[in-house]
């Protein structure tokens, strides 16, 4: 009848089933708690797209055959040096200083990308836990460097002592909310009651992915895929497949880059320091939600893993805030339900491979 | 009641998702015989024996219909443990050993004869001592009984491939009450040497009353090992005979259903040029297993030159080389033009185009469309299929589909169309892609490396017929290594033999058999 639709349904499993269930008790729950639903929708909204750039940067590094990318963090860590550096320089219009902080970021992240490729080719096999490694590492090195790098913009420093960075640093006067803010508006009633739609956030989401999805259908990008699904093919066909590895781990890094920057503009705060440890695992948990397995990812894994990995964040704590009142648990069920999502994504992630 | 049949398996069918692969198939083994189940690729064999063993693929695609008795009692298997506990075992194609452990150990795998102990005595049977002399003790009876001279206690990594295929074997005798025995393509990984010692060992385990079902292409070792014969095509039985009562010609044509011709009609072709298209000169190349150790050789152009030998002598390691997959010494040229096959991609810049041996692993994206295998090779090294943007070149999805659907035309790519993945097409249409792949980049030169391994004969004939085509139509020069020597024979002009990493001999096809055997043994 609709082979498209058989095939759609052909690739729900059991465990996607439940999630989407879980998802939609919760979203049941939260009414008669007396959560505002409207606003639980805006927040899943909002969160989508400004996690989602991070996601997406998980798709060039399992096509290209590296795996998931758990050291995205060295990306990251670039787009805040970008970011930084950006609010440094006093920019003041918000665009000029959001395009300075992502060409900064970007060119940052890609060579540290290139470096970090050249790494990855060395440890065939085990890049998980090597770029796991990485991640950490690349964190605590950069907690020395936030305490030592030359910044004196007195909103980056601490404002006693003259020396090392804030740990939150506003984005009142720079870059924040200014692709939240462009074109949006409210559906489905007024400020207080309707649903907040960040039309430039989501443009710049919806794009990015655009882009990725044509550079997947380019000569290099095919190479690449190939590269990861195939080295001894991709290398009988005169490819250098190291080569597509770098490529494939530079480009997830320079998109880590940008995802941090517009993460921080949604947030209205650059988070410096340990911020950014657990965000790898939380791109990677995203995406296997999606459907990805380790070796392959679309666009579309990232579209709507991104969707319920956030989506279950954003309703399930303020659900738990209001069973459980006054306690940190909060907090500790925030950390339970990521996670075990990922627990369970990782668990899953040989399940998607297409068998012989 | 007693049967007279061993195994007797009754109106089997069973579907696919609506896709009948078996129809009202009836089956029979008599204790002590050699059967042999022929039948080309998808044409039901693997169901049958799935079903035999209760596979759990059997059970989640829905179950089957007919009756299975074994001894005239009907049965029923839910798993292939229960089989086991019926006497049914099998040797498989790929072996199923574990390397590190000894002959003995691998021998008794699940089935250790152990002996209590202090452990065992408080926490129960699991933690019973092995007694390693008693095991060693039947492991050495097994192995006695196939004739393999080899010791009870060395690993099994260390093993040549053919001793592992007889390893196997001995595990499926040790264990006692064995009644029947299937052996799924037992010759195709083995040189003839040992394919002629297993397939004597087959015929002696069968002396003792075990019932043998034997899955093979080779209808050579049909005739000369096997009892009685029953043939599968496209999910029906259409023979079961005795070998005794029919012939070679009848077996083949029941299996493909079409008469069976000469591969190709005369063996001829003409090239008249004396321009020589490929040129090796003290050739080394460094390929685990099929090491070449300097050869020199000339090929014309236009000619269809066939490179022959047993495994390992480097007869693959030649075309490997030259693509630059494996690293080389030495000088060639190709048309006169020095290149270096060391460089990546060299080799296909200079017009020449590979179909690997190793056709998972090397030929094909199995988890890719039809399509996207055929242009790949050809938007990498060509820039053909492309959408040139100038800032990024995009894959030009009509052309590419437009050349898929004419290639799956040309060559008879049986498949739901060209974007169903490569892995889920059989053996012999798989072959036809990576070759549609090589084809697509319009080479000069073309080398195919075993072009016919595991195909079904329909495939073999249609993809040696087409090579022949290419050759005298386009005028296109094509290498032929292949281990099957008639094959060689039949198509070819010049063929060089390969023994030791050198060339042994470059004879013509219609040389002696006597010449062909010298040259294969380094005479």
């Amino acid at each position: 009848m609709f082979p498209w639709l058989r095939k759609v349904l052909a690739n729900i499993s059991l465990p996607h089933l439940i999630i989407v269930a879980f998802f939609l008790i919760l979203l049941c729950s939260a009414a008669p708690l007396g959560l505002s639903i409207p606003s639980l929708i805006s927040d899943t909204l909002r969160r989508w797209a400004m996690y989602g750039i991070l996601v997406l940067a998980m798709v060039p590094a399992i096509q290209s055959g590296i795996g998931p990318n758990f050291g995205i963090s060295l990306g990251i860590v670039g787009g805040l040096l970008g970011a930084t550096i950006s609010i440094e320089m006093g920019l003041t219009n918000p665009w000029a200083a959001v395009a300075v902080a992502m060409a900064i970021g970007g060119a940052i992240a890609s060579v540290l990308g290139i470096l970090y490729g050249l790494l990855l080719n060395r440890v065939k096999g085990s890049e998980m836990t090597v770029s796991t490694y990485v991640g950490f590492s690349v964190i605590a090195f950069m907690n020395i460097m936030w305490l030592s790098l030359p910044f004196s913009k007195g909103t980056l420093i601490w404002p006693l002592g003259g020396m090392g960075m804030r740990n939150n640093i506003s984005l009142v006067d720079s870059f924040g909310h200014v692709f939240n803010n462009w074109f949006s508006f409210h559906l489905f009633g007024g400020e207080e009651t309707g649903i907040f739609v960040p039309t430039g956030l989501i443009i710049v989401f919806l794009a990015s992915c655009l882009l990725m999805g044509l550079f997947l259908r380019s000569k290099t990008g095919i190479a690449m895929s190939a590269a990861g699904e195939n080295p001894a093919f991709t290398r009988a066909a005169g490819i250098n497949v190291d080569k597509m590895r770098i490529i494939g781990t530079a480009i997830s890094t320079a998109l880590g880059a940008i995802g941090i920057i517009v993460y921080a503009q949604s947030y209205g705060f650059l988070q410096l320091y340990n911020a950014p440890l657990m965000m790898g695992f939380h791109c990677v948990a995203a995406i296997l939600i999606g459907g990805a397995s380790t070796k392959k990812a679309t666009i579309a894994n990232v579209l709507v893993g991104t969707f319920l990995f956030q989506g279950i964040l954003a309703v399930a704590l303020p659900v738990v805030n209001k069973i459980l009142p006054e306690s940190n648990l909060p907090d500790v069920i925030r950390i339970i339900i990521s996670n075990g999502i990922i627990l369970f994504a990782l668990s899953k992630a040989k399940g998607g491979e297409v068998s012989g | 009641m007693q049967s007279q049949f061993l195994l007797h398996m009754k109106n089997i069918s069973k579907e696919f998702f609506g896709n009948p692969v078996l129809k009202n198939v009836n089956f029979q083994v008599r204790p002590g015989e050699v059967h042999a189940l022929v039948g080309e690729n998808g044409a039901g064999k693997s169901t049958l024996m799935n079903i035999l063993f209760g596979m759990p693929v059997i059970h989640s695609t829905g179950g089957f219909q007919g009756e299975i008795e074994i001894n005239g009692q009907p049965v029923a298997f839910d798993s292939p443990h229960q089989a086991l506990d019926y006497g049914i075992g099998m040797v498989h194609q790929e072996f199923m050993l574990i390397p590190e452990f000894t002959v003995t150990e691998n021998i008794k795998v699940g089935r250790e004869i152990s002996q209590p102990s202090l452990l065992s005595r408080v926490f129960g049977k699991e933690l019973e001592t092995l007694d390693r002399e008693k095991m060693a003790w039947d492991a050495r009876i097994a192995l006695e009984e196939i004739g393999l001279n080899i010791e009870e206690h060395t690993l099994v990594a260390g093993l040549p491939v053919g001793y592992k295929q007889f390893v196997e074997i001995a595990r499926e005798i040790d264990k006692t009450g064995i009644k029947l025995l299937v052996f799924d393509e037992p010759s195709a990984v083995l040189t003839e040497s040992e394919a002629e010692k297993l397939l004597n060992i087959m015929r002696h385990i069968a002396r003792k009353n075990i019932g043998i079902i034997l899955i093979t292409h080779r209808l050579g070792e049909v005739m000369a090992y096997a009892d009685s014969v029953s043939v599968l095509r496209d999910g029906e039985l259409v023979m079961r005979a005795e070998i005794k009562d029919t012939n070679i010609l009848e077996i083949a044509e029941k299996m493909i259903g079409r008469k069976i011709e000469r591969f190709v009609d005369s063996a001829a072709g003409h090239h008249d040029s004396r321009e020589i298209a490929l040129s090796l000169r003290n050739f080394h190349v460094d390929m685990p297993g099929e090491m070449v150790r300097g050869i020199d050789l000339d090929i014309w152009q236009g000619e269809i030159f066939g490179i022959g030998g047993l495994a390992g002598q480097g007869k693959l390691g030649i075309a490997n080389g030259i693509m630059g997959l494996y690293s080389s010494r030495g000088e060639a040229e190709i048309f006169g033009r020095k290149f270096n096959p060391n460089k990546l991609g060299a080799a296909l810049a200079n017009d020449i185009a590979f179909v690997s041996e190793d056709r998972r692993g090397v030929g094909l994206l199995l988890n890719q469309s039809i399509e996207h295998n055929l242009v790949f090779s050809a938007m990498h090294t060509r820039n053909e299929f492309l959408l040139d943007l100038k800032i990024v070149k995009l894959y030009h999805r009509s052309k590419g589909r437009k050349h898929a659907l004419d290639m799956i035309k040309l060559l008879d790519i049986r498949c739901t169309g060209p974007r169903q993945k490569t892995g889920s097409l059989s053996g012999g249409n798989q072959q036809k892609v990576c070759l549609a792949r090589a084809l697509t980049l319009k080479p000069k030169i073309l080398i195919v490396s075993e072009p016919t391994r595991g195909i079904d004969i329909g495939a073999k004939k249609l993809v040696l017929e087409y090579l022949v085509h290419l050759n005298r139509q386009l005028g296109m020069t094509i290498i032929i290594i292949s281990s099957e020597l008639v094959e060689l024979r039949s198509l070819c002009q010049r063929i060089a033999i390969i023994a030791g990493g050198k060339v042994a001999r470059i004879l013509q096809p219609d040389a002696p058999d006597a010449e062909f055997g010298l040259a294969m043994s380094g005479g």
